[in-house]
Parts: structure tokens; sequence; C-alpha cells
């Protein structure tokens, strides 16, 4: 193994909540034995599976790149004196068990750390270790409904229920934090020679992760809305996902603010002959006189209003009259930041993606089947990322 | 967070910090918590425009300024700021020795624009052999977008994120807010972290580059294994469906109408025991149809169901209802409004989500605290963003070392 965690031991137990934690480590070098119950984890259940094999959850291999597995029944006495063991050869120890279990076993952070004082112990719970809602059940949709998400994702028409963006992010997020504190306690212990716990709420993570919905409330004392494919927001804004001539979706991004941007855009506009069908061309012209254009200014000026609305409303009309790829990149390769609403596998196949080798090809022998997999979300240029096993 | 405040987890980091908006400033104020030094370098011809949120929205007040933007502070506490003309030659020296004593430099520039401003890795590298260098961009520093340029929605478009939100029938809602600023900040300070991990170990630094598209895509999970191994379309008829779960299979699981105004009341059923449980708490005849028995059942006739429970919670307060069936140990939580989690919710409250900071000029706010707690070398937050050059005496004078004349002298040339 050659990434940056190279060396480091993680001893995890197999959960839903932080299965992701342990890949994220796992595929950045750290040596990640995952402990199952003798029958197998149930996420290894999970649909979808491979071939509609029942014991080939696509969910497990997913979450469990990079790591070795052992099984062990916590319930039985001789199980859990080598989980001690395990545990005292680690560096982090990786759980998402309901509060308490562990300590009702005698295999808790606070059991184990007199035998291994440099331990980082990592439990990842839906609602922390101690308060008051410790002991209630959770899931991804939960959570985002509690935590805020839910209520900043959905449509215009708010006779439509709010909605849970896809992906079970709600794991994805908390298990971010639980990497954040691995490391953070790792390079503290690697100081200091002391190891320490560290309490991740998933609850409270997707709280902090709602970006305006929550400093809209804790600023201003304002909730925002929600509103179909945009941001949620206080005051109403113009649509950014809309439909390109080929009725596929672009997002036109942030309005420009550049005087450069303004002028790019103008001249799409010539060059596309469309000028004289938008009127609002005049503010866009407006706009190439300045510099920038600023967040205080838009808030103020009415003139720098117009000329930011007017930004906007030429993108969705250039969108519309052009397919949506050529409309991403038309405005791209003229500085102005745009997308183009893909599923994942069409992401998967985008020449820039392909290009960038991010799909990973990981052998799957029991199936006899390269299995392509997302690829790295950072490249190390000394210590490569990797998928060192399925 | 009062606990072990003197012993920071982070102490001795330091940070050379170009990084702004959320999905850059987002992963250096997690470093500043945990007692990194973390020096955050703005641009003072442009008072620091480039980071759109500096003076915009929210404002606790009327007053409006460059310093008075309530995100740029949230996204900014605990750090120290300087001001440098990268353009000016003095300021490009000036930066060089901020780079020499630094552990890392972070930025999230579009690809190509640090080192078109003299400062490419190779050049960082000469300057200190041992920095981290991340760079956070959209698309990464190399590929056929590599000079393209992104903000959070479009990321979360091109990863395929939007399109797979919404409800059956509707086009996609996407994600109202900027998820994938949330996900590449912690995902760059995972870099920072991990590359510290190696640089202690072996003596190495390195370059860490982020691409946000790859960043995204690494979330799409499990279904887009599906579509790969065996060619299963993502887009079509009923696509997406994303408040019913898939993956894991669930049922009932959705989001239903409360009592009130948009009141909304989200319920999941794990297995058979939690579809049982949260019959018996409704105790109608529909219920008990043994059609929901099982999963497959539920399934089949998911719509139906989904149809009878949001007569059931129609009806009822959503707080009341979420907390009876949570009772009888099937989650349920009302959809919280930020008014409801941040001000009305004692859990959050308990773990000290909400710090307040002070801001020279904004005065006493509360910011979006950490959702993890260490033992021993916890997380602390006390002072707001700085302001425009708030600490270039202090940064330039105390800690490089030049003199108070030749501050004044760069102050006047408009470097600083």
């Amino acid at each position: 193994m050659t990434g940056p965690l190279s060396g480091v031991r993680v001893v995890e137990l197999a959960s839903e909540r932080a299965a992701f934690a342990g890949k994220l480590l796992g595929d950045l070098g750290a040596d990640v034995i995952v402990v199952e119950p003798s029958g197998g984890h149930r996420t290894r259940t999970y649909a979808p599976l491979s071939q509609d094999d029942p014991e080939q959850s696509l969910w497990w291999w997913h979450y469990n790149t990079s790591k070795r597995g052992v099984t062990l029944d916590l319930d039985d006495h001789a199980a859990r004196a080598t989980f001690r063991r395990l545990c005292e050869r680690a560096d982090v120890v990786l759980e998402a068990e309901e509060p308490a279990r562990l300590a009702a076993l005698g295999i808790d952070y606070d059991d184990l750390r007199d035998a291994a004082p440099r331990l980082v112990w990592v439990s990842v719970t839906a609602f922390g270790r101690s308060g008051p809602r410790a002991h209630d059940p959770a899931t991804d949709l939960t959570l985002l409904a509690s935590g805020g998400a839910v209520w900043s994702c959905g449509y215009d028409d708010h006779n439509l229920p709010p909605v849970r963006g896809g992906g079970n992010q709600a794991f994805h997020v908390a298990s971010t934090y639980a990497l954040l504190g691995a490391l953070t306690a790792l390079l503290h212990r690697d100081r200091s020679g002391t190891g320490q716990r560290v309490d991740v709420n998933a609850n409270a993570a997707i709280n902090v992760s709602t970006e305006l919905a929550t400093y809209e409330w804790l600023v201003g004392g304002l909730e925002v809305q929600r509103q179909t494919g945009r941001h949620a927001s206080v005051l109403p804004s113009l649509e950014t996902t809309v439909a390109a001539a080929d009725g596929r979706l672009v997002n036109t991004g942030v309005p420009p603010r550049s005087g450069t941007a303004f002028r790019s855009l103008s001249q799409w506009l010539d060059e596309l002959g469309l000028r004289d069908e938008f009127p609002e061309a005049f503010f866009l012209d407006l706009g190439a006189q300045r510099a920038v254009i600023t967040s205080a200014e838009i808030a103020e000026d009415p003139e720098v209003m117009a000329i930011y609305g007017a930004g906007r409303e030429a993108l969705t009309f250039i969108a519309s009259r052009l397919a949506a790829y050529d409309f991403f990149i038309g405005a791209q390769e003229r500085g102005l930041p745009t997308g183009i609403v893909y599923t994942p596998d069409e992401a998967f196949a985008d020449p820039h993606i392909v290009a960038r080798r991010f799909p990973t090809p990981v052998e799957h022998a029991d199936i006899a089947r390269v299995v392509r997999y997302p690829g790295a979300p950072y490249r190390f240029s000394r210590s490569p990322w990797a998928i060192s096993r399925p | 967070m009062l606990r072990a405040m003197g012993e920071r987890a982070l102490a001795g980091v330091r940070v050379c910090d170009l990084s702004g908006q959320l999905a850059g400033a987002g992963a250096t104020r997690f470093l500043a918590a945990f007692g990194a030094e973390v020096i955050r370098v703005e641009d003072p011809v442009r008072r620091g425009g480039w980071d759109i949120l500096r003076g915009g929205r929210p404002y606790v007040d009327e007053r409006r300024g460059p310093e008075l933007g309530g995100a740029f502070n949230n996204h900014n506490v605990g750090k120290l700021g300087v001001t440098i003309d990268l353009r000016s030659s003095r300021g490009r020296d000036l930066f060089a020795r901020m780079v020499a004593v630094s552990d890392v430099v972070t930025e999230n520039f579009a690809a190509g624009v640090l080192a078109g401003l003299g400062f490419p890795y190779e050049r960082l590298r000469e300057i200190n052999p041992t920095v981290i260098y991340v760079s956070n961009s959209g698309f990464g520093h190399a590929g056929p977008y590599a000079h393209y340029k992104s903000w959070g929605p479009i990321v979360q478009a091109l990863s395929g994120l939007t399109a797979t939100s919404g409800l059956a029938g509707h086009p996609p809602a996407g994600w109202g807010f900027s998820y994938m600023d949330h996900m590449g900040a912690n995902f760059m300070a995972i870099a920072v972290l991990a590359a510290l991990v190696h640089r202690n170990r072996t003596g190495e630094g390195q370059w860490v580059d982020l691409a946000m598209t790859e960043v995204g895509l690494a979330l799409t999970g499990p279904a887009l294994l599906d579509a790969t191994l065996h060619g299963r379309p993502m887009r079509g008829e009923g696509l997406p469906d994303s408040n019913r779960s898939e993956s894991p299979a669930m049922a009932p699981h959705g989001v239903y109408p409360a009592r009130g105004d948009d009141c909304w009341v989200a319920i999941a059923c794990r297995d058979d025991a939690d579809w049982h449980a949260l019959a018996a708490v409704i105790g109608d005849e529909w219920a008990w149809d043994g059609r929901f028995d099982s999963l497959a059942g539920r399934r089949a006739s998911e719509g139906e169901l989904d149809h009878h429970l949001a007569d059931w919670t129609r009806t009822r307060d959503r707080h009341e209802s979420a907390a009876i069936i949570r009772r009888a140990g099937v989650p349920a939580e009302a959809v919280q409004r930020p008014s409801d989690r941040i001000d009305n919710d004692a859990d959050n409250a308990a773990w000290g989500l909400w710090p307040s900071v002070r801001h020279p000029q904004i005065g006493e706010v509360r910011v979006d605290g950490l959702p993890l707690h260490l033992s021993r070398t916890d997380w602390h937050m006390a002072t707001g963003a700085p302001m425009l050059g708030q600490h270039n005496r202090e940064v330039f004078c105390d800690l490089l070392g030049i003199d108070e004349d030749e501050v004044a002298d760069l102050h006047d040339a408009g470097v600083v």
C-alpha cells in the first residue's frame, strides 16, 4: 500500500453508518480490518445485488474496498479477548454501535485505554454518545429530516413534500467527520503519545452541513424556503436548473459578476445572432463597463441589481437555444461557469472524467469480472490513493 | 467545548490559506477550530472581493460592507487575515516568505490561477521542500475541462447528485443548497490532514489535487456500480424517486404531510419489525392488511401504503407523531425548519452546536459548530472572521520579521 496513511492500522466494526469512513481510510492506504459477526454483517444483504446474487451486495462491495475482513462474535467471551488484542495493536478503532452496547460487553474505549493509551477511538452515532437522544432510532432519511437538509430540498410547489437528496448522504457526511476526527486525533497522538476518543454525531453533522439555511437563521433570524432545482432562499430567486433546446437540463450557476464575464456573454449573444431577441443585452453592456460587481453593491444599487439579473437571464435564454452539452462547453470556454445535469453513469462517461482515469477498474475474481468503481476524490502526488483490494 | 482547551490538537501547524467561498474556507475553518494557525491571504486591490461571500448576506442589522457578511464570518472563524497583492513583485516576495514558514498552502482558485501568479507547485517546493500544497477546483488541474470553473450547484449537476434527488413524476429537485461545498471542504481538510500524517512519518511534502466533480462522483455510491456492472439505467420513467429507499430496500419510507402549513414528517421502516411496530401505533384496520406483512408486499403496494400513512400523519402534529413512532422504536423525525433545530432542539443545544464568536464589527454572533467532540483536545471557536488585513502587522512583523517601516511602506505602495 502506498497511500498517505500507509502504516496506520484501523480496526473497524462493520456498520452501515461508518462503512464509508473505513473505505476512505483504506483507500488512503491504512490497513483496515473490518470485523463482522460470523453470519456476516447485515449490510452484505443490501440492494443493489450483483447479478441478483443475494450474497453479492454492491452496497457491501462499494463501501468495503481496501479492507481485510475477520469474523468475531462479540457476545462470545473468547472473541472479545481477540477483539481486545486487535484493538491494542491498532492505531484507530472505528465503530458505529448503539451507545452503551460495547460498554455492556466490557470492550468500550474506557475498558481498553489503559492497555492501549495511544489508541484513537472513533464512535459514530446518530445523536452522539451521551446526549438526551442517544438511544433514538435513525436512518439516513430521518437524519436528513431532523438535521435540516430535507427542509431545503424540493420544489417551488409546497404542496409537494420536501425531498431527501439521494445516495445515503447522511452517512457520507458523518463519515467525513469521522475521518477528520480520526486524523486530527492521530496527528495529536503522534506528537503527544496519547490517544483519545472521538465522538461523532451524525445528526449534528447534517445540522452544520446545510449552508445558508443555518446562518440565515443564526445571523438574521430568517428562514429559507425551498425552490425547484436551486438554493432554498429567503428571497425568491430565478431558476438555475433550466431546459436546454434538446430537453436536457443544465445548471446556469452563479450569475456573472466581472466585467469580462458580461463582455463574454454579450459577445456570445452576437455570435449566435440572438442579440435582438434579448432586450436586456443593454444591461450586459453596462456590466461590461465595470471591473466587478460585489454582493454589497447588488444588495444596495438598483442598476447593479439589474445588471446581475440580466446575466442570469442571458444564460437561461442562451441555454434554451442550444443543446445541453453545447451550452455547457460553450459557456465554460467563454469563462462562464455552468454545468449539465448528468446522471452518475453519464458523469462517469464524460470525456473529462474518462481522460482523468477516474473510473477505477477493480478485479472481482469471484465473478470473473472487472468492475469500474468511482476513483480518487483527491490525487496525492507522492502517496497515491488506491483501491488495494475489492 | 471547554474540555481541555489548553491543549490544541493541531497546534504547531501553520496554513498559508488562499482559499475562500465555502468549499475552501470550510476546510481551513476545521483546522483552525482544532488549533492550526490559519493565515488567510486576501487581495487588497479587490478588497477580498474574489470571495463572493465577503460582504454578502445574511446581515445582523442594516449595516452593509465587506466586513459585515454573515456567511463569510461563519466560514472564517478563528483565522488570521492578511492582504497581499500577488500581481506585484514585492507582494510575491512577501508571499514567498510566508510559504517558507508554512506547513500547508491551500487554495481553491480555478486550476492554473496560482501558477499564473508565479506559484506552481514546483515553485512552492523550491521555497519550502516539505510544503503540502492542496488545490481544490471543480475539475482538477489536468484534463480537457481543467480550465473550467464551478460552484457547488454546478458540481452537483455534473456529478449526478442533482439528477438523483427528486420525486417520481417530477423533474429533479436537486439539492437546495451547496451540499458539495460542504463535502468539498471536508475532503479538502481530509487531504491536508492525511498529507500531514504522511509528512510527519516520512519527511515528504506533496501536492494534493482535488477535483470537486470527482468528490461528488465518489458520493454516488452503489447505484453507480449497478449502472456500470449491469447497464441499469439511471435516467427514465419514475426516476429519481429519492424519498423512497432502494439501497437498502425499505418501505414505508418517505416524507408525509403533517398538520399545519408546510409541515412534514419523515418515517422509515427498516424491516418487518419496524412495520409491525408502526402498524400497532396506527391501530387502523388497513395497517393489518396481510399484503403489508412482508417487505416485498409493502413495496409492491407502496403507493397505496403511502396514501394510507399520509392520511394518518396529515391530522397530527409532526413533532408529536414522530415522537410516538420513535417511542415504538421506529425511526421518525419532523422535517425540522431552521428555527426548530437551532432554537428549539435540546439535543443540539446540549452538544454546543451553535457557539458564539466575536467579530470586531459584526459583534457577537452564533456560527456553525462542529459535529464531533474529542475527549482530550476538543475544538474551540471564539473569534469571528478576520477583517481585511487585520493581522498584517502581527504576521508580517512578528512572524516574518519584517520591520514596521517596511510594512508601512508596503501598505502605502498598495502591496498589502
